[in-house]
């Protein structure tokens, strides 16, 4: 059961990793890293199962948190054109 | 065991497509954000390998601090890749001649995880019995860190504040005209 959702997120990297690659627009690109860290956090969580020991839960959580970090960079970059400061609009 | 395996494989397969996309990008920030994906999956490599602090330490100036440095960059730069001039060929075999040479230097190591190796048998042991004896902190990392390794940490800390105090000479002068 865990085996087969581990093989079912790794398909979905694999989908997330090819859609990196193509992806049109920077946008698509940054909708499919953010999805990939998801899938990464998902990745450890399950893990902790597979190997018996659940407290790697905790470890998948502050990876979730820690995601953020560079999704919050790239739309700053986005809206104010530079990252230092909040900037006049 | 088998399904640590079967983890640690899929994972340095993704981490090689994450490099083969890594190369034919052109675009700058899709780079940058691909090698937020590369630091997530060795993070996660290092989590199967239960180095849980090093994992996190990759995941948060891999993952996060890099991404958002390499972004300031773009910032300043440009978003796209110029084409280079060079050829291809001196390139392919600087990088096959110290792949060979790294692949040669992990011949004679013993296997992750085995138990004789230099590293358990040499000062570990004695560490895990003595500590508590010798230091009186119950935590045998932290007697590690801050007795037995206490002049290396110490360096490693005047290290960091000379980084910190020159990063901050550098951009707080520029700051500082700017804003008059």
């Amino acid at each position: 059961m865990f085996t087969v959702t581990f093989i079912a997120i790794l398909i979905v990297m694999f989908f997330l990793l090819i859609r990196v690659a193509l992806g049109p627009t920077v946008f698509d690109r940054i909708l499919a890293v953010n999805t990939f860290g998801t899938a990464i956090v998902l990745l450890i969580a399950l893990f902790g199962f597979l190997v018996d020991r659940p407290d790697f839960l905790d470890i998948a959580l502050l990876y979730a948190l820690t995601n953020f970090i560079s999704t919050i960079a790239v739309l700053k970059l986005f809206r104010y054109k530079r990252l230092g400061k909040a900037a006049d609009r | 065991m088998d399904i640590a395996i079967l983890v640690n494989f899929s994972l340095l397969t993704l981490m090689m497509l994450v490099v083969v996309v890594l190369i034919r990008l052109k675009s700058l920030l899709g780079v940058a954000l691909t090698n937020g994906i590369y630091s997530l999956l060795s993070a996660g490599l290092f989590v199967t390998m239960d180095a849980v602090d090093v994992a996190f330490t990759e995941a948060a100036v891999g993952a996060g601090i890099t991404t958002v440095l390499l972004l300031g960059t773009i910032a300043v730069t440009g978003m796209e890749q110029t084409v280079s001039r060079h050829g291809k060929f001196l390139p392919l075999v600087v990088i096959f001649i110290t792949g060979a040479a790294l692949i040669y230097g992990t011949l004679d190591m013993p296997p992750f995880g085995d138990p004789k190796a230099p590293i358990h048998t040499h000062v570990a042991p004695h560490y895990l019995t003595e500590s508590t004896n010798e230091i009186g902190i119950p935590n045998v990392v932290t007697s590690v860190l801050a007795s037995y390794r206490g002049y290396d940490t110490l360096g490693e800390v005047i290290v960091i504040f000379t980084a910190a105090i020159g990063v901050l000479l550098l951009l707080g002068k520029t700051v500082g005209k700017r804003n008059k």
